[in-house]
């Protein structure tokens, strides 16, 4: 049986439930599934969207909302919070010397062709240090959690982590929804995400900035799977929504083409991924980027956030070396847990994995958004098969966990609730200081038994509530 | 302001204009095949015309039917200009500057494209068609209700009322410019019930059969008719109310930018055009003529803005 956040095996709600419980006790059911396709509405009115690819006819659909909260309590909190900023603080010192003196590799801590051979690793960086010394200013560290104590960290996304406006609408929902529930509850606000990361990411202006700022965000544009979001913290933070044909570089600067003429940027939050950021340093074939931005970033007349390079800190490869690394640049254990790895390109890994495929979750280095991956114990014989073939040929391309028993929290179903399993993924904001929006994105598989909660899987997502106290 | 959140601004409102105008045709091209006996292909072929895509429908359809005209206008992907095509792309553009967009303006625009999708999924009865019509009208009234009641009086604001005024002014003179001949005085000098029913019908395709009785007498006349649709500053959709709120919205980003283009000069001398000619000068000197004109700067002037604002480049 898997832990379940809101009931106790006896029945009896954990605490930081306890008073939401006792509030669910008293609704009528018909009246909460009339709220849920309320909530649907609202989603769909607003627009918050997102594209799935692949699905032709579905260019827009709607992340499925589930009204009922997942709670954490303050004391839960905290604990997670001082394992995120040791995390954090450990991936952007692990930038700065893999782009510095390698310190860790000297050390003998990871092996060098990880790095040197791995696509994330941009020897552009090489020797520059961005603005403030911050690599990866936004990061969304994905939590999972096995039992009353047991968190382990899924993943450090440190490159452009999405999800943070499903975030704020799902809190902005349940507010509207449900106003009695934070009376009731002391729930710490996240709505305040927007400005901190303004002025986060103000805070880091290149030396080149004369004066205020100017941030801008970067889209792919409007077929981007995220745009909602791209265009929902644009607006929230009150800065531009630029696309890379709205830039050029002009003397020495990244401008954008007003109504008034060209005018500059001083930082730029870029939601494009390093390799379309420039086609003069990266894909030259890329119509998303900016001809030139990284001699102007090189050159200190621009912040860009993340910093180009950042994902080989979050590689699936290097992931299997966070405790080791965590522990080389903070001097201490890690407070948070590795779910245990196999690195496939290691022989006696390989075989152990081979063994066990029934057993194991097996993962593309390089993949994300739970595609091209195996969960043993739910595929057929004949899928681990042929997965086994693949792994074969190309072991050094995936990664084995063991699958993890995910905590689960009820959802509300046509029925009453039933426990579904989920993760967590907080935000964390990097700037001369480590802020850790209380809260963050809870998705949930919404099907029985399911363990994958991406939602282009078929995942949902909840508010997630931590309590003061 | 960007200038591609500017260029989506301006394409935002002429869409929804022309959605509605669109509306409006079909409203007017129903209403005259009730009232007649005989077929009213020829009709339709009107409507079309007004509409710009007489041309376009010969490429997709063999035949002239009332049932294919109502859907090339209505629905069709093929035509651009059909009303959901415009919906589309108006909501489309709105999509891609909903930064500047209040939550209203843009909750309105989405609720429109969402209604109109799943009412326009199938090709429309004939028995549907009044709600239909009715539907696409209340949604426009939705989305202006929200973008005056709720925009900040700045630069998005002009250039949304830019984009809304140019397409007014293209659809108006293009409905005159078709039936320009029932309105000439030779022909019109005959003043039979049919000219009497084509009259009514390029009022109601700009919704002013009603409003043409406040500001003139009872009785249909070609002259009073063009000078409604063309001088008079009162009518919202005529050509001089059109120019009027497109200087003046021209003339508040000059003085915001301090700077002028070459489209404030085109829009203050059509304007000033439109103020003293009288509609007997128009008349002498031909209406067609007079009306191909207007169009083709008024065409001038929407790319002048284009190029002066930096839409593209």
């Amino acid at each position: 049986m898997a832990f379940d956040e809101m009931i106790n095996a006896d029945s009896s709600p954990r605490q930081p439930y306890s008073t939401y419980h006792q509030w669910y006790a008293s609704q009528d059911r018909n009246r909460l599934i009339a709220k849920s396709k309320e909530a649907e509405t609202i989603f769909r009115k607003t627009g918050i969207t997102f594209a799935v690819y692949g699905h032709a006819d579905s260019s827009e659909k709607l992340i499925p909302f589930d009204l009922i909260p997942r709670i954490i309590s303050g004391r839960e909190w905290r604990r997670l919070a001082q394992g995120i900023e040791q995390r954090v603080i450990a991936l952007n010192a692990f930038l700065d010397d893999i782009y510095h003196k390698q310190e860790i590799i000297r050390a003998g801590r990871i092996p060098r062709e990880l790095i040197e051979k791995n696509d994330a690793f941009l020897p552009q960086m090489i020797g520059f240090r961005p603005p403030g010394g911050v690599y990866t200013h936004i990061v969304g560290t994905d939590i999972v959690r096995t039992g009353e104590d047991q968190f382990y960290v899924l993943e450090d996304n440190a490159r452009t982590p999405s999800g943070v406006s499903y975030m704020l609408e799902n809190r902005e929902t349940m507010m509207q929804m449900f106003p009695e529930l934070f009376h009731q509850n002391r729930v710490r606000p996240v709505e305040n995400y927007p400005y901190l990361l303004r002025q986060s990411l103000s805070s880091l202006a290149p030396p080149g900035c004369a004066g205020k700022p100017r941030v801008a965000v970067l889209t792919p544009g409007i077929y981007n799977s995220a745009f909602y979001e791209h265009a929902f913290l644009a607006d929230m933070m009150g800065v531009e929504l630029v696309e890379g044909s709205d830039l050029r570089v002009i003397d020495g600067k990244v401008k954008m083409r007003t109504t008034r003429g060209y005018e500059a940027i001083d930082v730029l939050y870029r939601r494009v991924d390093d390799d379309f950021l420039d086609p003069l340093t990266f894909r030259p074939d890329s119509a998303l980027g900016i001809p030139g931005i990284m001699d102007v970033y090189r050159s200190g007349n621009i912040t860009i956030a993340n910093a180009p390079g950042t994902g080989i800190s979050d590689d699936k490869a290097i992931y299997s070396y966070m405790p080791e690394i965590v522990e080389f640049y903070t001097g201490r254990k890690p407070l948070l847990e590795n779910v245990p790895t196999w690195r496939c390109s290691e022989p006696q890994s390989l075989k152990y994995v081979l063994e066990h495929l029934e057993e194991l979750v097996v993962k593309e280095v390089h993949g994300s958004g739970g595609y091209g991956m195996l969960v043993g114990p739910t595929a057929t014989k004949r899928e681990r098969a042929a997965f086994a073939e693949k792994l074969k040929e190309r072991p050094n391309n995936y990664i084995a966990q063991p699958t993890l028993s995910l905590s689960t929290v009820p959802i509300l179903v046509n029925k009453g609730i039933a426990p579904r399993h989920v993760d967590l993924r907080p935000y964390v904001l990097v700037s001369d200081k480590v802020q850790i929006i209380p809260g963050g994105l809870t998705r949930v598989a919404l099907k029985e038994g399911s363990l994958v909660v991406n939602s282009s899987q078929g995942g949902g997502t909840k508010d997630t509530w931590v309590l003061e106290d | 302001m960007l200038g591609r959140t500017a260029n989506g601004l301006y394409w935002m409102f002429r869409h929804i204009e022309r959605a509605e105008n669109g509306a409006r045709l079909i409203d007017a091209g129903l209403r005259m095949s009730l009232t007649r006996s005989e077929s009213s292909e020829g009709d339709w072929d009107g409507v079309l015309q007004s509409a710009g895509v007489r041309e376009l429908y010969d490429e997709v359809h063999d035949t002239l039917t009332s049932g294919d005209a109502i859907d090339f206008l209505l629905r069709d992907r093929a035509n651009p200009s059909s009303v959901m095509s415009c919906i589309e792309a108006g909501r489309h553009n709105a999509r891609m500057v909903r930064t500047a967009l209040t939550r209203e303006t843009w909750e309105a625009t989405n609720e429109c494209w969402i209604e109109m999708k799943a009412m326009l999924a199938k090709k429309a009865r004939p028995a549907d068609m009044p709600e239909i019509i009715d539907a696409i009208k209340r949604r426009a009234g939705l989305i202006r209700g929200a973008f005056h009641g709720t925009m900040l009086r700045n630069e998005i604001f002009n250039f949304s009322r830019i984009g809304t005024f140019i397409e007014r002014a293209d659809n108006t003179s293009r409905i005159l410019d078709v039936k320009y001949y029932v309105l000439l005085p030779a022909v019109s000098a005959v003043g039979s019930s049919m000219d009497n029913l084509q009259w009514e019908s390029i009022l109601r395709s700009v919704s002013a059969h009603r409003a043409y009785g406040w500001v003139y007498d009872a009785e249909l006349r070609p002259a009073n008719i063009a000078d409604f649709l063309i001088s008079n500053g009162r009518m919202p959709r005529s050509l001089a109310y059109c120019y009027e709120k497109i200087v003046s919205n021209l003339g508040y980003l000059a003085r915001e930018y301090g700077d002028r283009h070459a489209a404030h000069e085109t829009a203050e001398e059509t304007l000033a055009s439109l103020r003293s000619q009288s509609i007997s000068d128009i008349m002498d000197r031909g209406l067609h003529e007079y009306l191909e004109e207007f169009i083709s700067h008024n065409n001038r002037l929407g790319q002048e803005i284009t190029d002066g604002y930096r839409f593209y480049q």
